[in-house]
């Protein structure tokens, strides 16, 4: 079989990237996932639960919207993927609706995730009600008091949401603690990660749940454009997933340009950003071989966005490989101007975008788009859960 | 070829103890000293830890000694160069290095093996390193070394795959003691764990067994004793170096209560 863009080897691997770089005690879980996934997804009965639930549970297909007075303002055709819809409020709910029932053919009893920005916890947490299933969210100190209303929003579903004390604090030491509790308890739990990172097959298994996003997208171009293919498909990353998500079906078709957007903080070089593509080097970190922000002697490196989201040190090894293959291009965006972007948003087109949101569409001007390019915008998540931070950044964003 | 880890089960069948420590704490110039008292006081393997920033495997004691040692200034260039003499003062110990991929990864594999071979390290533990990597890259580096990998194997590990970790090992198996990283209580309901430790020891495997994760007194190593060769030591040591103004002198105490 030729190797492609969206498949990774049996092995796991998208070019030098991906693997399975797991401690022995994860291994018979992880594996268990490996052998069983592919099959599990293509059951007809699988199938037929997911497609009930992502339309009407999560309310799919989203829509596109042709954002005119934002199409104006870059002399260029805008489409906004309205993910910001989807039940919980952002794309991470195709991920973990997905997640939950092969957790359920998998015989799990109690589901574990990570946390950053709360999206994932709180989607995790709300297939868990509907599943009665027990849930246990690890989240980072820092962004349990920067997300305050998504910690409200899971203990209110029902989970319990467990602080991240080491490290950062943030994503990334979240994710430590969801893996040291998978190896705590190997037997009940299903370990519901919420992008494209970790050890193979979740890189793999997040993108094809996720892969719904430009599987719609490419219908609703067709009806609204003519053509199934956007000149530019643009998306924030932090591990992945909504690019992943956004990007999967256009993967193949080179004329399409992907734009995957990552946080530069206070700016690249200025010690205090998470602009993986640029700052990182091969390396591991939570069990996959990719681009990660490392000092010269392997140490992972503290990120740091405003945006807790996309506060991760390295990116999933599907864009790794992208950014190796240069078959996406990566910016990366300062807080500043993705505080600019909500504004923008919020004023010409009445949508409150999240943060992570803000600067996927603060790359709009970088784009270089012409009048009649029609560009994608992955709207992946509403900034209801941001406007603590919203608020407190009054001055630059009113 | 022959190594020091092979002589040390040779010399003693019964009650090894293998004590871990994480090299550069509680400071940068602990290692060697440590080191050195855990051997007087009867240590019969040593595991140096090479301190990593995100230790997956590890429960808190063993991740906040790595903080520290990382803050002190301790990494795998320094560690070899603290090293360098350390046969002179030990010269029959086995020692192991344990740690995590990445950092071994950015020094260089081949790097790392060589100057761990110079040093007169035995074995290596690499928790994150997938047996089938290991064999696919880095094994023909190993064995040109003459270092010993050391593989975990839990409770939840097949037995046909334990049959290969026994084939791909010429040193000991780390038995982990049940679900949980380093340091963690014993959450097992009773049987349990002897039952799993029973079940390794009735497959007759040709490498010796030293059992890990939760031993961290004379009770539970005495126990541990009874289904193996030994068992290994971390996170207890580690706190009993906590507070103490001569971690030495606490590592020798700590081995003697362990031991008497």
């Amino acid at each position: 079989m030729k190797p492609t863009y969206q498949q990774p080897t049996e092995r796991g691997y998208y070019g030098q990237f991906g693997g399975a770089f797991i401690p022995e005690m994860l291994y018979p879980n992880v594996e268990e996932l490996r052998q069983q996934y592919l099959d599990i997804l293509a059951e007809p009965e699988f199938q037929e639960e997911y497609q009930m639930l992502l339309r009407d549970y999560v309310g799919r297909p989203t829509p596109l919207f042709e954002a005119k007075r934002l199409s104006a303002k870059y002399n260029t055709r805008v489409f906004l993927k309205r993910e910001d819809l989807c039940h919980t409020g952002a794309h991470k709910v195709n991920n973990t609706v997905g997640q939950i029932l092969l957790a359920k053919r998998l015989g799990k009893t109690r589901i574990i995730a990570e946390t950053g920005a709360g999206q994932h916890g709180v989607a995790t947490a709300t297939v868990c009600a509907l599943m009665g299933m027990q849930c246990i969210v690890y989240m980072g100190e820092v962004d349990m008091e920067r997300q305050k209303p998504n910690v409200y929003r899971m203990r209110l579903l029902g989970a319990e949401v467990r602080a991240a004390m080491s490290g950062s604090r943030t994503l990334k030491d979240a994710t430590n603690e969801a893996i040291r509790d998978w190896i705590s308890n190997p037997v009940d739990t299903h370990y519901i990660i919420g992008s494209v990172v970790g050890p193979h097959p979740y890189p793999d298994l997040v993108a094809r749940l996720q892969s719904v996003i430009s599987e719609e997208m490419r219908k609703q171009l067709l009806e609204k454009t003519g053509s199934e293919l956007p000149q530019y498909v643009v998306a924030c990353v932090g591990g992945g997933s909504n690019a992943a998500g956004a990007f999967y079906h256009f993967l193949e078709e080179p004329s399409v340009q992907l734009v995957a957007v990552e946080a530069a903080g206070h700016g690249i070089h200025s010690g205090h950003s998470a602009a993986t593509s640029v700052l990182g080097t091969p390396g591991i970190i939570h069990g996959s071989r990719t681009l990660l922000m490392q000092d010269e002697e392997g140490q992972i490196t503290e990120p740091y966005s405003i945006s807790a989201g996309l506060d991760y040190p390295g990116i999933g090894p599907l864009h790794a490989f992208l950014a190796d293959a240069g078959r996406a291009r990566f910016i990366s965006i300062e807080d500043e101007d993705a505080l600019r972007a909500v504004s923008e948003l919020s004023r010409l087109e009445g949508i409150i975008p999240a943060l992570e949101t803000a600067h996927a569409l603060a790359a709009l001007g970088q784009l270089g788009a012409g009048p009649d390019d029609v560009v994608v915008v992955n709207l992946s998540g509403r900034g209801d859960k941001d406007l603590e931070t919203y608020l407190k950044y009054a001055d630059t964003i009113l | 070829m022959t190594n020091r880890i092979a002589q040390a089960f040779a010399r003693k069948k019964k009650g090894l103890l293998n004590i871990y420590f994480t090299a550069g704490y509680p400071t940068l110039d602990s290692t060697v000293p440590l080191l050195t008292a855990l051997t007087n006081a009867g240590a019969d393997l040593i595991e140096i830890g090479m301190p990593f920033s995100d230790p997956l495997a590890d429960g808190p004691v063993i991740q906040q000694s790595s903080t520290v040692a990382l803050k002190n200034g301790m990494n795998l260039r320094v560690l070899f160069r603290q090293l360098a003499d350390i046969r002179s003062q030990v010269p029959d110990t086995p020692i192991l290095l344990m740690g995590y991929l990445n950092p071994v990864m950015q020094f260089g594999v081949e790097n790392f093996c060589r100057e761990a071979a110079a040093v007169g390290v035995d074995g290596i533990i690499l928790p994150d390193l997938p047996l089938d990597d290991y064999v696919a890259e880095y094994q023909e580096i190993f064995q040109r070394y003459n270092l010993r990998p050391v593989f975990l194997i839990t409770p939840q590990t097949a037995t046909e795959r334990i049959r290969r970790i026994d084939d791909l090992t010429d040193s000991f198996l780390y038995l982990v003691s049940g679900p949980g990283t380093t340091g963690g209580a014993n959450t097992q309901a009773e049987g349990v764990q002897d039952a799993y430790f029973q079940r390794i020891e009735d497959m007759k495997l040709r490498n010796p067994r030293l059992i890990g994760f939760g031993i961290g007194d004379k009770a539970s190593f005495q126990h541990a004793c009874q289904f193996a060769e030994g068992a290994i030591i971390g996170s207890a040591l580690i706190r009993a170096l906590d507070d103490t103004e001569d971690a030495p002198a606490a590592a020798s105490r700590f081995v003697q209560s362990v031991l008497q």
